[in-house]
């Protein structure tokens, strides 16, 4: 699997991470402020989350004044639409699994 | 990784474990521990031994041992019965483990797809199902 498809899977695998990038796609436009009013974390648990997704292409950022607002960047997703991606991407989460299970088997 | 032939696609994952082939190999073949990284299952390291994988989503498996080369080889059927072909799926999965210095390099190859499949059945563990699902439809629209 093509390293950027491991970086969109391990970005998107964190689940407060998911639910910020799905509230930008499903609400558009943001601050940090009005999405750490409803991600049940911190403001700077907020943006650093939005750096990892800022890193992947998933978010973009725009200054204005003091204020930073981040929007979805849809078509980063694109290669993950594609089923034998999501296919790998179900296997590499197996083989986490896998790893965590060999590391408990040595105790 | 993904390769394309006329007739059906394969997916390759790969990594290496800091742990021998024996216990990687013991992972793979042994029904409590197969379910806690894969899928619930009667599996027996027997080959003609035919057996089904449980997902948490819903779906079944039907599966058949292939081949069965302790610490090296495993293979058998991933199969998913379903009325529209388009969602039926009739694959093969293979692990092949090779001894690295302090561990193991587990290669799986998953192969069989047709091109025009259209639902990674049996992979579409359910959160990233519903996720790639909405997805999907926010990148329709977007369009």
């Amino acid at each position: 699997m093509p390293q950027a498809h491991d970086i969109l899977f391990k970005t998107l695998a964190d689940p407060t991470r998911r639910a910020l990038f799905e509230r930008l796609c499903r609400d558009g436009e943001q601050t940090v402020g009005a999405l750490t009013a409803r991600a049940g974390v911190s403001q700077p648990a907020v943006s650093k989350h939005l750096g990892v997704l800022k890193q992947a292409g998933l978010v973009r950022d725009r200054h204005e004044g003091r204020r930073t607002h981040y929007s979805a960047q849809l078509g980063a997703l694109a290669p993950l639409i594609d089923w034998t991606i999501q296919m790998a991407g179900f296997w590499q989460s197996r083989f986490d699994d896998l790893e965590g299970l060999l590391t408990r088997m040595d105790q | 990784m993904t390769e394309t032939t006329a007739e059906t696609r394969s997916v390759v994952v790969e990594r290496e474990f800091p742990h021998p082939p024996e216990k990687v190999w013991r992972a793979l073949t042994q029904p409590h521990l197969i379910e806690e990284w894969l899928m619930t299952n009667d599996f027996a390291p027997v080959v003609g031994h035919r057996f089904h994988l449980s997902g948490d989503w819903g779906g079944v498996l039907d599966c058949e041992v292939l081949a069965v080369d302790p610490s090296r080889t495993l293979s058998y059927t991933w199969n998913f019965a379903h009325d529209d072909p388009a969602y039926a799926l009739k694959s093969v999965v293979t692990f092949t483990l090779t001894p690295m210095d302090g561990g193991t390099h587990l290669r799986m190859e998953q192969s069989g797809f047709r091109p025009e499949q259209r639902q990674a059945y049996g992979g579409a563990h359910a959160g990233w199902k519903q996720f790639l699902a909405n997805l999907e439809t926010l990148l329709e629209r977007s369009r």
